[in-house]
């Protein structure tokens, strides 16, 4: 019952805010991840240099499939961008059916682009099926084919450290975001800028501003609220023995 | 088209989300799981042919690493082969496996190792703010007191702060950043339940 409720409520506070923040401007804190990220996208076509956004292993039939779904709509906004790019970026997932999407991603941002018959399907790939396969098959594509900056976003384990250490080799600029949370730690150890836990999620709202991932975000923060009034209230409660 | 796969979309992630609240859908959601892993599973051929394509453009291209992915193709070819003639369960695949994959794959843990190290040693470089420090100062912490040493556990860390770091703070902060990963995770799946994100067609 109480997951339902969240999930009901969930779903018409996303509905009701995303009809409120097609009127209302966004107002998001600053975040070095994205603005670097921001900055990258346009140094990147003006350099003749590709972008290589890896979407890691997580498989879209079990719980990594949220992080691989932030991954794909971060991959549409920025395929979108660089498609007109002479270096157009070049996905990596370490997962078959995410490989797909990403094929049917990067086709859709040429197709929105207005650039539709610049798409190569090998621009998305499956590098490996395992997490160090898909690994050692996303590293070459750093060290190969002229990248400037790397982005993780999706599902990675300690194998990102294969992956920022073959960037810190060709001099090129990582930004990772990992769902996982040793993920996350080499992420932040390993790569220029980290994002840590749902900031994985926001990357939709900061790139592209629409309002339903904007409105995703005033969702997380209320419920976030939600848990952070339930923790304290059961702690009261257990303190003075209401439960 | 498009609005044909937006709906066949929602309705499938409906029902597959309504078959765990409803004990009257679950037939219909499981017999949609089942589906979504034979399609899983012909993707994984659709996986392979598209790292086939990609590494024999690079080899017809004459790129940099087109000797790589010439044996890459080679080993596919061969192993995919070996194993719908031998069976999975052969000796010789199971040799190949145990003698060949899994020896790759350790040894890539392996290089993680002295990766991991590098990347902790050089953290300062990329970063020079107070996180950065905490994060160093509680590893080397952690590894002060997790370390096997001829003498035993080093007194006070061992005993006494890396439990505290440990099975507080750090796992305190795992816990928090998991809440917030999946609050997020859950707003992602109800925007692709709605439709406002579709990764499987043009938006």
């Amino acid at each position: 019952m109480i997951t339902l409720s969240i999930l009901a409520g969930s779903t018409i506070l996303l509905l009701t805010l995303t009809l409120w923040k097609r009127k209302a401007p966004a107002r998001l804190r600053t975040l070095p991840a994205f603005t670097k990220l921001v900055h990258t996208l346009g140094l990147s076509i003006e350099d003749g240099k590709r972008l290589h956004i890896s979407l890691g292993h997580g498989n879209l039939l079990d719980g990594r499939g949220g992080s691989a779904l932030a991954g794909l709509a971060t991959l549409r906004t920025i395929t979108e961008r660089t498609s007109v790019s002479d270096m157009p970026s070049v996905a990596s997932a370490g997962d078959p059916a995410l490989g797909l999407l990403t094929q049917d991603t990067t086709h859709a941002g040429y197709k929105a682009a207005a650039v539709e018959e610049m798409y190569q399907p090998t621009s998305g790939r499956v590098a490996g099926l395992t997490p160090f396969s898909y690994a050692a098959g996303a590293m070459h594509i750093t060290a190969d084919e002229n990248v400037s900056t790397n982005i993780l976003v999706g599902h990675f384990g300690p194998e990102a450290a294969l992956l920022t250490e073959s960037a810190e080799r060709s001099h090129t600029t990582t930004i990772g975001a990992s769902d996982n949370i040793t993920g996350q730690a080499v992420l932040f150890a390993a790569s220029q800028e980290a994002l840590i836990g749902e900031e994985l999620f926001a990357a939709g709202a900061y790139l592209g501003n629409n309002a339903s991932h904007l409105a995703s975000l005033t969702v997380q923060d209320i419920l976030r609220w939600l848990v952070i009034l339930a923790m304290v209230g059961g702690a009261i409660g257990k303190f003075i023995g209401a439960f | 088209m498009r609005v044909l796969t937006t709906v066949i979309a929602i309705a499938v992630g409906l029902i597959v989300l309504i078959g765990y609240f409803l004990p009257q859908a679950e037939p219909l959601q499981s017999m949609l799981l089942n589906w979504a892993v034979t399609i899983a599973g012909a993707a994984t051929l659709m996986g392979l042919l598209n790292l086939l394509a990609v590494h024999f453009s690079k080899v017809r291209r004459g790129e940099k690493g087109g000797v790589y992915s010439a044996l890459l193709i080679l080993a596919m070819l061969g192993t995919l082969t070996a194993g719908i003639v031998l069976r999975p369960q052969h000796v010789g695949m199971q040799v190949l496996l145990n003698g060949i994959i899994l020896p790759v794959e350790g040894m890539l843990m392996g290089l993680l190792t002295i990766s991991l190290l590098y990347a902790a040693m050089r953290l300062l470089r990329h970063r020079t703010d107070i996180m950065a420090v905490f994060f160093i100062l509680t590893a080397l912490l952690i590894f002060l007191g997790s370390a096997t040493l001829p003498f035993g556990d080093v007194p006070v860390i061992g005993t006494l702060i890396r439990p505290w770091v440990s099975q507080i703070w750090a796992l305190g902060g795992a816990r928090g950043i998991l809440i917030g990963v999946s609050l997020g995770a859950l707003t992602t799946g109800l925007r692709v339940l709605l439709g406002a994100d579709r990764p499987y067609g043009d938006k």
